[in-house]
């Protein structure tokens, strides 16, 4: 996911959004706080407990055991307070962590399923995906353990400043003015290697898209012979990528060894300014408290190091929490009115009246589209792509609403009915055949759950799908992966037929249904389509002029408009349109 | 992955100088606790500041030329790793270039792409880390312990006893979070599987109105997701905190130890000190090498699955360089009583198919879906080796020809038109090499793409983006087409590829293909019976048996499958 800085009006909103989710979690994160405070505390009091040990350890026969004994307890004593604070505090961490998590992408996809069509029809799902599932993981992560870190960071630095203060002044100058070096460094390799950083990743993208290219098509790549020469391009960026690679690498990889070699210096400069003071005051400054120090040495460069990274790691979890709330406060779909009626069983009167809509404001499609059809009738739309046919079917469905005029059911406004009621009145079959992932009796209840295994089979024969199912290694309860799996387009749409057959909704809607199912085959299932149809209001849309010959009223669609309007016989006797692509189609060759 | 490891082969020097520089690194850290002793023991002890002044410069030089050794073992070890990465995307792709269609149609593409991509990237920064790291963390935690031995037996012995305990802590957790980090990706992968398919078939959904199911599934899986989270976090959370713990009840015991040892004058205080920093050296290496451990599980899972995509062998057995190909006879094309199963699908999709073109000839192929139509076509070129039977090309068996002898004169024009990422004449050149602008415009004339080449600026030089995605459906069909034409082709095969074309345009390409000078012999696949109709034969395929091979007057009177096809498409009519 591309890193994106945001603009500082748009971060305060989104740490907004961000707090008020955590505000269910304040007594949990007061509580984490307390005890990062308490381990942080404590752990920089061991260094102390110990150099005292030490102090009492002169030489032969001069150990004060009486007075290292109780020291060491205490070590030991806290030393087990802090291993328990900090796993109270990490099991605190996670807890909040992965509930945000889980709430946040609940969340989401709650939202998902109000969102309108025109939203979900404009985003790439992958891109949809990728927030539900990797900005969430991100921004969870990054915030809470950012934050974490930060805070234990900064009690680390404060704390060890202070411990050092009361020790001695004057070397925690010497650790206080060397130590931000390391921060300088991590900076100036960090901005040096951020063009090394892109273009490794743009010969990257360069290379995977060749990738993408070449294998997807690795068929037609053989086809032509054409390995060797796909080999040797791909080697060319190959060897670009390595010699990109290795300076982003290479050079990012300084990092540590340098903060590390500005920690050694430190260490030197404590040990020399250390070593002097106990010389010239030893009462004052003790060789215990010298060992002190150089823990402390250590200890307090660390957080430097770690808070530089820190830093993105936030940026980019807000970034990442921008996209989440982005889609998470997106407009849901118009609500229903409180007073939304139940369409129980449509007879199936349908009236366009007057109806405008377009999917961009700029560019009109459908204009002024009235239409009245009785119950039972037939009406199949036909024109070429894009005309508009797909359009109509989304606003009959109500996928998507009418900027202006009226669509109504059995003579009420679609929009003051309860969606999920008008929806149920229609039974739907689109070309692009969807299956979820479940078994084949799974996909085929989606709509009546309670069907029985005999009204599953009798659906299936009907569709003909039975002989294919049954040939499945598990019948009916074959697993079928994402997508319909292994199938075929054409059986897939087969089983979204007999989803159909077997629920029997008042009205049709097929769109290009039986598009990838042979012709023969389709011959066969017209009888019984023929037979579901009847008394049922159905739209048919089809490229294939046959199947819809016996349509009661066939609507020529052109640019959104229905431009002719009859049954086949008259159209043809017209001789525009209609006539004209019904003749193309046995124009002899 | 050991087999993977062969990649690492040209650059041995790196693989051992890297990992050297960093351990002579961490020798020279581990010195650093012996001259602190010796700034106290003898510096202090003594007041002597010569020793101190001298011991801190020490301190600064360790500082260098541990700074130095680092620098060079990352710089061996990114260049080892950069390299082989590289190395290893280069054998996939060629090793792809290999396999035949049957082992493509197993790996899936999608899969293939993610080995050579994401999986590969997983694995160079695996070996990275291990040159930099994996040798650096045990080197420090037995080197402090080998060193406090030799600052004195007796209180190392708490490191012998420590290291071992921290160890198991360590390595146990491990143990027992690696098997759960997997299942909680499962997971992660199934509410990912849950998001797409919902967006994907949101139409649907609504449309059944099962977007309250949905949520209710989307939440279980969320909830189980929770759980093993939960589960694995409250383990894997012990490991810093119970680390910490040990180590600090080690320093206690060895500070005690310590003390027995000074009374009895064996050691002195500033190697107390040191010994106590040694054991705090442990400490930080300890929880690197555990973070460090999750990242290389990581990388190892990633480069089994690489690994196992090279260890797909070819199965077709392709002659390197055949005799002199056979100059084409009467005969072009000749089945011999074939049929074929895919791989691993059990049952036949051709069966007893037998049939001989001739020079010129243009063949319909006709039946359902399901019927076996591409997968005859697609033996013609051996993509896929028959079962039973034989095919021939110019009469010679098509196990005997290479590759490429018997792919060149074979123009091919798949069900799905993809063009390449580049020009137009790129893409024209795949065709082939040596084509002359003439010969170009020649192919595209017949398969009717002059006008889109000739409408683009720059014609032939006009840019095609990425699968061809900034031309439409019929336009690419035609350039694909003209793509296959360029080589002057002996067969031509059009595996449906005029379905995304108009009636008149299929017609005019069929009638332009029939003028040509030299007209190969041409094999359509189709489900209209309009294309096929002026064939000179048609074979109708039913369930992959011949149900019948002639003309489409005679099939219509002796073929009750054609004829079937055919009333299904023109029902009003031939009655």
């Amino acid at each position: 996911m591309a890193k994106q800085k945001l603009s500082a009006k748009q971060t305060r909103k989104t740490l907004a959004t961000v707090l008020r989710y955590l505000r269910r979690y304040r007594l949990h994160i007061i509580a984490s706080a307390l005890l990062a405070a308490v381990s942080v505390g404590l752990t920089l009091y061991i260094p102390i407990v110990i150099g005292d040990a030490i102090d009492h350890i002169i030489d032969q026969g001069n150990v004060h055991f009486d007075a290292i004994v109780p020291l060491l307890l205490r070590v030991a004593l806290c030393a087990g307070i802090i291993a328990l604070s900090q796993w109270l505090m990490s099991t605190l961490n996670n807890k909040i962590t992965f509930e945000v998590v889980r709430d946040t992408r609940s969340a989401a996809f709650r939202r998902i399923q109000k969102l309108p069509l025109s939203y979900l029809d404009t985003k790439p799902t992958g891109e949809i995906v990728s927030r539900v599932i990797s900005d969430v993981d991100q921004f969870a992560d990054g915030l809470l353990l950012g934050f974490t870190q930060l805070f234990t960071g900064v009690l680390t630095i404060l704390g060890t400043l202070v411990f050092m203060l009361t020790l001695h002044p004057l070397i925690t100058l010497v650790v206080v003015l060397l130590t931000p070096l390391s921060l300088f460094v991590a900076r100036y390799i960090a901005t040096h290697t951020h063009d090394m950083f892109k273009k490794q990743s743009e010969t990257r993208g360069e290379q995977t898209a060749m990738i993408e290219e070449m294998i997807g098509n690795q068929k037609i790549v053989k086809a032509f012979s054409h390995e060797d020469e796909a080999l040797r391009d791909f080697d060319e960026v190959n060897e670009r990528l390595r010699k990109c690679s290795l300076k982003a690498i290479f050079y990012s990889s300084l990092v540590n060894p340098c903060t590390r070699f500005i920690n050694s210096m430190v260490y030197a400069g404590v040990a020399l300014t250390g070593a002097l003071t106990v010389l010239s005051n030893p009462t004052a400054f003790t060789v215990g408290m010298l060992s002190c120090f150089l823990t402390y040495a250590n200890q307090y460069t660390k957080p430097f190091n770690e808070i530089s990274g820190v830093v993105t790691e936030l940026q980019n979890a807000l970034a990442c929490a921008d996209r989440i709330f982005d889609l998470i406060d997106q407009r849901a779909e118009v609500a229903e009115p409180d007073d939304a009626l139940e369409l129980v069983q449509a007879n199936g009167t349908v009236a366009l009246n007057n109806v405008h809509f377009a999917y961009v404001p700029t560019r009109p499609l459908i204009q002024g589209l009235t239409l009245d059809v009785a119950p039972g009738q037939r009406v199949a739309i036909v024109g070429p792509t894009g005309c508009g046919k797909t359009t109509l079917i989304n606003l009959l469905m109500r996928f998507y609403d009418v900027n202006d005029g009226s669509i109504c059911v059995d003579g009420t406004d679609i929009r003051a009915m309860t969606r999920h009621s008008l929806r149920r009145n229609y039974g739907m079959v689109l070309q692009e055949t969807w299956l979820r992932s479940g078994t084949i009796r799974d996909n085929i209840v989606m709509g009546k759950p309670d069907a029985t295994d005999e009204e599953v089979i009798a659906a299936a024969r009907a569709s003909h799908a039975h002989s294919f199912i049954r040939r499945l290694p598990n019948g009916y309860d074959t697993v079928i992966g994402e997508d319909g799996g292994s199938l075929s387009q054409g059986q897939k749409q087969l089983l979204c037929i007999t989803r159909i057959m077997l629920c029997l909704p008042p009205m049709l809607i097929l769109d290009e249904a039986t598009s990838s199912i042979d012709t023969r085959t389709e011959l066969k299932i017209q009888d019984a389509f023929a037979r579901m149809m009847k008394g049922r209001t159905s739209f048919i849309v089809a490229h294939r002029l046959s199947t819809i010959r016996d349509a009661d009223v066939i609507l020529v669609m052109k640019d959104g408009n229905v431009i002719e309007q009859g049954k086949h016989d008259e159209l043809l006797a017209q001789g525009g349109f209609y006539a004209n692509l019904y003749n193309s189609q046995f124009d002899p060759a | 992955m050991r087999k993977l490891l062969r990649f690492l082969k040209p650059y041995t020097k790196e693989t051992i100088l890297g990992p050297l520089f960093k351990l002579l690194e961490a020798s020279f850290e581990l010195f650093v606790p012996l001259v602190v002793a010796q700034i106290i023991d003898v510096g202090i002890a003594n007041g002597d500041k010569a020793v101190i002044y001298k011991n801190c410069l020490i301190l600064v030089a360790l500082g260098i030329i541990g700074l130095i050794c680092a620098v060079t073992a990352q710089y061996f070890a990114a260049r080892a790793a950069v390299g082989f990465a590289s190395e290893v995307r280069h054998s996939l792709f060629s090793h792809i270039g290999k396999l035949s269609y049957s082992d493509l149609d197993r790996a899936g593409s999608s899969t293939m792409i993610t080995r050579m991509t994401s999986d590969v990237n997983q694995v160079q920064s695996g070996v990275n880390l291990t040159l930099r790291l994996v040798l650096r963390s045990p080197f420090v935690v037995f080197g402090a312990m080998i060193m406090a031995f030799t600052v004195d037996p007796t209180s190392a012995s708490v490191f012998a006893v420590t290291i071992p305990v921290l160890s198991v802590v360590v390595f146990g957790i491990m143990l027992v979070c690696l098997p759960l980090y997997k299942k909680v990706q499962e997971r992660l992968d199934g509410i990912t599987g849950s998001t797409r398919e919902n967006l994907t078939g949101v139409r649907v959904i609504r449309a059944f109105c099962k977007e309250q199911d949905e949520v209710n599934t989307f939440e279980e899986r969320n909830a189980l997701l929770t759980t093993v989270q939960n589960r694995v976090g409250r383990i894997s959370a012990l490991l810093n905190p119970l680390s910490y713990a040990l180590v600090n009840l080690a320093i206690v015991v060895l500070i005690y130890v310590g003390a027995l040892q000074v009374d009895s004058g064996d050691i002195s205080q500033g190697e107390v000190i040191a010994l106590y920093n040694y054991m705090s050296q442990i400490l930080v290496e300890l929880i690197k090498l555990a973070s460090l451990i999750i990242t290389i599980t990581k990388a190892i899972a990633c480069g089994r699955r690489v690994q196992s995509l090279l260890e797909v062998e070819p199965t077709m057995d392709v002659p390197e360089e055949g005799e002199n190909p056979p100059q084409p006879q009467g005969e072009v094309v000749r089945f011999d009583r074939v049929s074929m199963a895919y791989a691993g699908a059990g049952d036949v999709v051709l069966h007893d198919v037998s049939f001989s073109a001739a020079r010129g000839e243009v063949i319909g192929v006709i039946g359902g879906t399901g019927s076996g139509k591409s997968t005859l076509v697609n033996l013609i070129p051996r993509f896929y080796d028959v079962s039973e039977g034989e095919v021939l090309v110019n009469g010679t068996p098509v196990k005997e020809w290479s590759a490429e002898r018997l792919r060149e004169r074979i123009g091919v024009v798949p069900q799905k038109a993809v063009l390449f990422r580049g020009t137009i004449r790129d893409n024209l050149r795949w065709g082939n090499e040596n084509a002359t602008e003439q010969e170009m415009y020649d192919a595209l004339r017949i398969a009717q793409a002059e006008e889109i080449v000739r409408g683009k600026e720059g014609a032939l030089d006009a840019p095609v983006e990425q699968n061809g995605r900034n031309f439409s459906g019929g336009q690419r069909q035609r350039l694909t087409i003209a793509r296959a034409l360029v080589r002057k082709p002996e067969i031509l095969i059009l595996d449906d590829s005029s379905s995304a074309l108009d009636y008149a345009t299929d017609a005019a390409l069929r009638r332009a293909l029939r003028e040509m000078p030299d007209a190969p012999t041409v094999f359509i696949v189709s489900q209209r019976a309009t294309s096929l109709q002026h064939a000179d034969r048609i074979i109708v395929l039913d369930d992959g048996e011949v149900a019948g091979i002639g003309k489409h007057d005679e099939l219509l009177n002796s073929c009750e499958t054609y004829r079937e096809i055919y009333e299904s498409q023109f029902r009003k009519e031939s009655v």
